[in-house]
């Protein structure tokens, strides 16, 4: 694996992500019914701080919960590696909310569709609205996101790989080349 | 990282992160058990048989909603209806159910050792129910999840399993369960109920009920199995009561922090008396939910492997 270029750097990603929070402001009106799920594992600390930024740009207090949706994937049967469950950490209700699923890269859209299922579970929500930091294209499925942070075309022995000062000491978005698909 | 076995046959020699897996894993399902929608797609597709030679309530039905709930499709067996009662093997019986294509196989049995021996005719994943006197290793992980959720950890913890030593899976299953975590066991009861050697397990001996509330943390209390012949080991029920079973008065006046498990079903009034066993001491109903969520982990440990 090598790395092709850094794509975001620090303070890059500040900036997209307090694009993300107004836009997701302005789209809903205001803060007063959604609320934010991140997607483990890094889709949860982009929701954390897409949180802060909105409480700190409405002075409002709004519900973060985290979402994990193997249970939900489709690929137990194909996939040689047993995909590792967590908890799904949401105490509030989500019917009739505006729901902002986050996460950071957006890909085959298999993932959520994975979060459609789980969220349909847990109640009857508004609005699901998807917002991602990185959109590199290839989806398999008819989804599409409503708040983008980049959209980064790649290739399909490409890969972005998100850093989170949270787990990886760093915050920034960089494009690497995989050995082989 | 998954499981080391693809069946669950027993806690005797299942490594400790294998331990550890299971019981993380099964806080997953105690969250999706709280849900509105207490279902998840995961084993869509599985066809899982229920083999269940020896009457059971709580842990089929147990197993069956963990099934259920994992979106799995069951079958339910029992001896009364089966051909076995018409002159079949076992080995035969479990052959043609195999030929219907299954994936897992939930057993039962009276004698030790069949969960064995059905890894060597069918592939199917065994997950072991109980065995005769051998192991119940779903119950010990259960006991272990709820021991978990109130002490958070095994290091040191002081534990007394109480009752027919002799006679119980359970009690063999939480013994090398809680000795691979790292918890202090110990086991209490009559004389003629503790296996001879007990000892080379890891395990302290104690005849004495005050005693054993005053030095452990929790009480794992076994039901004097009747139907087992227990009463042979004992002059009486009453008796048993006098000596061994467990009161509210004996728990104030030796240790009122004690923590009081039962496997179920309770014999009131022998094993535990009443008092105790709606008391504020027990966490008994707490185990019985907890038992869904750690099936539905194994299940799914194994259903996925």
């Amino acid at each position: 694996m090598n790395i092709k270029a850094k794509i975001i750097d620090e303070a890059g990603l500040q900036r997209t992500l307090t694009r993300l929070a107004h836009e997701i402001l302005e789209r809903n009106r205001g803060s007063e019914n959604i609320v934010l799920i991140g997607m483990r594992t890094r889709g949860e600390f982009i929701a954390r701080r897409i949180y802060e930024k909105i409480k700190e740009i409405d002075q409002s207090e709004i519900q973060l919960g985290i979402l994990d949706v193997t249970l939900y994937r489709d690929d137990f049967r194909t996939r040689l590696k047993q995909p590792e469950v967590s908890v799904t950490d949401i105490t509030f209700d989500i019917n009739e909310k505006d729901v902002i699923l986050i996460d950071d890269v957006l890909y085959t859209g298999r993932t959520v569709r994975a979060a459609l299922d789980a969220l349909m579970d847990l109640g009857r929500p508004n609005t699901i609205q998807l917002c991602v930091l990185v959109d590199r294209g290839h989806r398999e499925l008819p989804i599409k996101p409503d708040f983008v942070g980049k959209n980064i075309p790649t290739s399909i022995n490409e890969e972005i790989k998100v850093k989170m000062n949270e787990i990886d000491k760093e915050d920034s978005i960089y494009l690497v080349e995989t050995e082989e698909k | 990282m998954p499981l080391s076995n693809r069946h669950l046959l027993g806690l005797y020699g299942i490594p400790r992160e294998d331990i550890q897996l299971i019981l993380d894993t099964s806080s997953t399902f105690r969250e999706v058990l709280e849900r509105p929608i207490k279902k998840v797609p995961t084993l869509t597709g599985k066809t899982i048989v229920n083999l269940f030679f020896e009457n059971s309530t709580r842990t089929r039905i147990s197993f069956e909603l963990a099934q259920k709930r994992l979106s799995a499709d069951t079958v339910n067996f029992s001896t009364s209806m089966s051909s076995t009662k018409k002159g079949e093997t076992f080995k035969d019986t479990v052959k043609n159910i195999e030929a219907m294509k299954i994936d897992m196989i939930v057993v039962r049995h009276q004698s030790a050792g069949v969960p064995h021996f059905l890894t060597k005719i069918s592939n199917a994943n065994i997950i072991n129910a109980g065995d005769g006197r051998h192991e119940h290793p779903t119950q010990a992980l259960l006991d272990m999840y709820s021991i978990r959720e109130k002490f958070k950890s095994f290091e040191g913890l002081r534990l007394c399993i109480v009752g027919d030593i002799a006679h119980s899976r359970v009690a063999l299953s939480n013994i090398h369960g809680l000795i691979t975590m790292g918890a202090k066991v110990s086991v209490c009861g009559p004389p003629t109920m503790i296996p001879r050697g007990i000892e080379s397990l890891g395990v302290k001996v104690l005849h004495s009920i005050d005693k054993a509330i005053q030095e452990n943390d929790v009480l794992n209390v076994l039901r004097i199995q009747l139907e087992r012949k227990a009463g042979t080991n004992i002059p009486s029920v009453r008796e048993y009561h006098n000596y061994f079973g467990i009161t509210a008065e004996r728990i104030e006046k030796n240790n009122p922090n004690i923590v009081i498990l039962h496997p179920g079903p309770i014999n009131r009034g022998v094993e535990l008396s009443s008092e105790v066993a709606d008391g504020p001491y027990q966490i008994i109903l707490n185990q019985v939910t907890n038992g869904v969520a750690v099936r539905m982990a194994v299940l799914y440990l194994l259903g996925t492997l």
